[in-house]
């Protein structure tokens, strides 16, 4: 297992230092921001773009880039969007909300998509299954910005049970953020109500169906504890490395979600980097991005293993 | 009993020879064709497909999409490019059927807290331009107010109007060119653009609201009733002042003093009833089904130009995944061992790539170079094959082995033949499922890159179904209807998508039907 491990996070690091050198040269090939003439940040930038030798080759570039950001986590300093501040500095500050929307959203929607995903399955092909089904597929299909139309719509405009947009500032636990963060936490749950129901039902139906359940029910348990001892049980193999995948996708987010709430987290900053070409908070933004898709990649697929030791992915053999 | 039976089997044993008839001399004798069709792969697939009614439907209604795409820019009189200043964020309008008072199309909105003075300059444009913009009374409060020592009642309505009709009439300056060519289509068609001038110092110097024709009693337009209640007619009859010679339509009532426009430096200023002046400019009454979004644009025919250029992208995206995924899984699963690490270490990165750095990466780079759409192109395609790549890898490793394979190998046959001729056609079923598959996901995409902006394909697309959607947020509070029919229609096109390529995955797997992965 340890050989295994360290062989798939070695793999990840590979790839994540490939795919950061080929960002950032791309990035680096574009034109550098245009500065302001009379600014006292000017020539600090000037004097830090020289040091981080804009004018070298670009692998040179990569060099120092990847020695600052790993010696000193030294992302370098915004030239446009916040003109003069340090970008990792930025990002902290942005990092919270997208945590707090996406972690409300999932503590909401795991249970409750596990819960009808496990409900689906008892109910196999009764009027319940095929409705939670059809809705499962219909919620799946339709893209997650007309829920949160509808949800502000209806919700916000029409009852007027919660604010338009997300509330300023950075006291993410009082109540009334918590309310005004709704809108953005319900329209990011459906779809993950949707998928995880989708994968409890699938792979607990298979489960019902298999011989070890004949045996647990023969044995002379009851068809409730068959069900949570053994069948529960075999369909976590599943639904649990899932549920790991979606705790590390929190730190992304939803860029439309947090656009449509102006939701104060990393969305907006990749969305104004882009906007504004900032490219010091684009890259570093980037391979955040990067690094997250392929943690949860790879935390998804050790957890098979350690949850059933049967199970190698990605692995070859 | 026993002597005759023993008779009768005598006779069998010795039959004559002239008592046997050949049956038939000329036919061949061969075994009975099977009375049912022979049946092949697609014609079974097609079958199956038929007997999941919600395939079913979501096929024709993929059609009934496809059709609408195709049509509406076609039927609808305006073009993308006709953005109406005045009718922006208007409700769904057509005027056949909001005369017949249904409820629908009838470019209703909803206005709270009108007050009777509101109430008598709605009944003004009525009665002047003879359309009613008031279409019905939602809600009366009535509250009372002491006013000099009396309770004096006060309604507050709730009301729904036509928006269409709302402006009534508008203030225009004309060329004197201008103001005769009105004229003449107004003795040729009948309709009236044209009304009588209204002087301000007539109407207690209101000159910011050309709807008032009767006479008021202050600053604020409350109308002076004559002993029945009617309006007071406050038309100019200054002669001096008139602009231009009119000899056109006059109004009831008028015995031929009236001036129907004022002078205005070297041009003329009429009061103009702005839904029949829209008709003299564009030739037809205005006609939007879905309404107008932010922009002054139809979306009727706006939903139909970026539903067209969104369904050819995720046609061609899918086309090009399919034949580069193909390849690449295909010598990937045929060859194996170091060969499909290698590759598959290349794939691995790639798909490490998130989508959305991606496309912004490729926009900045080519957007400028080799346009904005190629740029989105390439973006898709970069990263788009892989799953195609790892299906259709999947699937050569199940044939490889087979029988039918080593003996094709032993008569001869060459990789490339092995490869093309013999496995892939086994997995060819499948990859053309998924191929349905990944139509929705790429419209999906492409709606959320450009309602977030990142992508901008005005200029080439005219619009597209995202952009839309963002510009009908702007207004969503007051006009609904631009977020809501765009939303429909992509959601509906999103929906049927699926449920057709789940329909046709069952059809073609039944192995595989009710997973869903």
């Amino acid at each position: 297992m340890a050989k295994y491990v360290t062989q798939r996070v070695l793999l990840m690091l590979m790839t994540l230092l490939i795919i950061t050198c080929m960002c950032f040269v791309l990035i680096r090939m574009l034109p550098p921001a245009e500065l302001p003439l009379n600014d006292i940040h000017t020539q600090v930038i000037e004097a830090r773009r020289e040091a981080q030798g804009y004018n070298k080759p670009y692998m040179v570039q990569f060099g120092i880039f990847l020695k600052n950001v790993i010696t000193k986590w030294d992302w370098g300093v915004s030239d446009k969007l916040y003109f003069g501040s340090d970008v990792a500095a930025k990002f902290a500050e942005k990092l919270p909300a997208t945590i707090f929307v996406n972690l409300y959203s999932i503590l909401l929607s795991i249970p409750l998509g596990i819960a009808l995903g496990i409900f689906a399955a008892l109910k196999k092909n009764t009027w319940i299954d095929y409705s939670i089904s059809t809705l499962t597929m219909v919620v799946i299909s339709v893209p997650s910005f007309v829920f949160a139309f509808l949800i502000q719509y209806f919700l916000s405009y029409k009852l007027g049970w919660f604010p338009f947009l997300m509330k300023e500032g950075t006291n993410y636990l009082s109540w009334s953020m918590f309310v005004s963060m709704l809108p953005a936490v319900l329209s990011l749950s459906f779809g993950v109500i949707a998928s995880f129901t989708r994968t409890t039902r699938a792979e607990l139906t298979e489960v019902l169906t298999s011989e070890f359940m004949l045996l647990a029910r023969t044995k002379g348990l009851t068809k409730t504890q068959a069900t949570v001892r053994h069948a529960l049980k075999n369909c976590m193999v599943v639904v649990l490395p899932a549920i790991l995948g979606e705790f590390i996708g929190i730190m992304s987010g939803s860029l439309v979600i947090e656009k449509i709430f102006a939701v104060p987290g990393v969305g907006g900053l990749y969305l104004n980097a882009i906007n504004g070409r900032d490219y010091p908070i684009f890259i570093m933004v980037s391979c955040f991005y990067t690094a997250v898709s392929l943690l949860a990649g790879i935390v998804i697929d050790i957890s098979y293993g350690f949850i059933d030791p049967r199970i190698r992915m990605g692995s070859k053999k | 009993m026993s002597v005759q039976n023993m008779q009768n089997h005598m006779d069998y044993e010795h039959i004559p020879a002239e008592k046997f008839a050949f049956t038939q001399l000329d036919t061949n004798i061969h075994d009975k064709k099977l009375e049912t069709k022979s049946r092949g792969y697609l014609a079974d697939a097609f079958l199956r497909f038929k007997q999941n009614k919600s395939s079913l439907v979501a096929a024709v209604i993929i059609i009934i999409l496809l059709l609408f795409a195709l049509v509406s820019p076609i039927i609808s009189p305006y073009s993308i490019n006709d953005k109406d200043p005045v009718f922006n964020s208007f409700p769904p309008y057509l005027s056949s059927v909001a005369e017949k008072n249904w409820g629908i199309l009838d470019g209703a909105t909803t206005h709270g807290s009108q007050n009777d003075l509101s109430l008598s300059y709605w009944k003004g444009i009525a009665e002047e331009t003879g359309m009613n913009p008031v279409l019905r009374i939602l809600d009366v409060t009535t509250t009372y107010v002491k006013y000099r020592g009396q309770d004096k009642a006060s309604n507050t309505y709730t009301l729904e109007t036509n928006r269409y009709f709302e402006n009534g009439i508008v203030y225009r300056v004309f060329k004197y060119s201008e103001y005769e060519a009105i004229q003449k289509w107004q003795n040729e068609t009948g309709i009236q653009v044209i009304y009588p001038y209204v002087e301000p110092k007539d109407i207690c110097d209101i000159a910011d609201n050309p709807n008032i024709w009767y006479q008021v009693k202050d600053g604020k337009g409350t109308p002076v009733l004559d002993d029945d209640g009617n309006f007071i007619p406050a038309y100019s009859t200054n002669a001096a002042i008139e602009g231009g010679e009119y000899n056109s339509l006059r109004i009831e009532g008028d015995d031929g003093s009236y001036i129907y426009s004022a002078k205005k430096s070297g041009a003329v200023q009429c009061r103009v009833c702005y839904y029949n002046y829209y008709i003299y400019v564009n030739g037809h009454e205005p006609m939007y089904l879905f309404g107008t979004n932010s922009l002054g644009q139809d979306l009727f025919g706006a939903i139909g130009t970026g539903a067209r250029f969104s369904i050819i992208f995720a046609i061609l995206v899918s086309a090009i995944n399919l034949t580069i995924g193909a390849i690449y899984g295909s010598i990937q699963g045929y060859y194996g061992g170091r060969i499909d690490l290698t590759m598959d270490r290349i794939s691995d990165i790639l798909s490490g790539m998130p989508f959305i750095v991606c496309t912004t990466l490729f926009q900045l780079h080519l957007g400028q170079k080799v346009g904005v759409v190629p740029a989105f192109l390439f973006a898709f395609v970069l990263t788009g094959w892989i799953g195609m790549a790892a299906l259709t890898r999947k699937q050569f490793y199940r044939f490889k082995g087979q029988e039918f394979v080593l003996a094709a190998r032993t008569l001869g046959a060459s990789d490339r033949r092995l490869m093309f001729k013999h496995i892939f056609p086994n997995a060819l079923g499948t990859i053309i499922t998924s191929c349905a598959l990944i139509i929705p996901s790429v419209i999906n995409s492409e709606t959320q890159l450009t309602y977030l902006g990142i992508i901008n394909l005005q200029e080439f697309a005219g619009t597209s179904i995202g952009t839309l959607m963002s510009q009908g947020q702007v207004a969503m509070t007051t006009a609904p209807h631009g977020m809501f029919f765009p939303s429909l229609f992509v959601s509906l096109l999103l929906i049927s998508f699926n449920l057709f390529g789940n329909g046709l995955r069952d059809a073609f797997n039944p192995s595989t039907r009710g997973v869903e992965d």
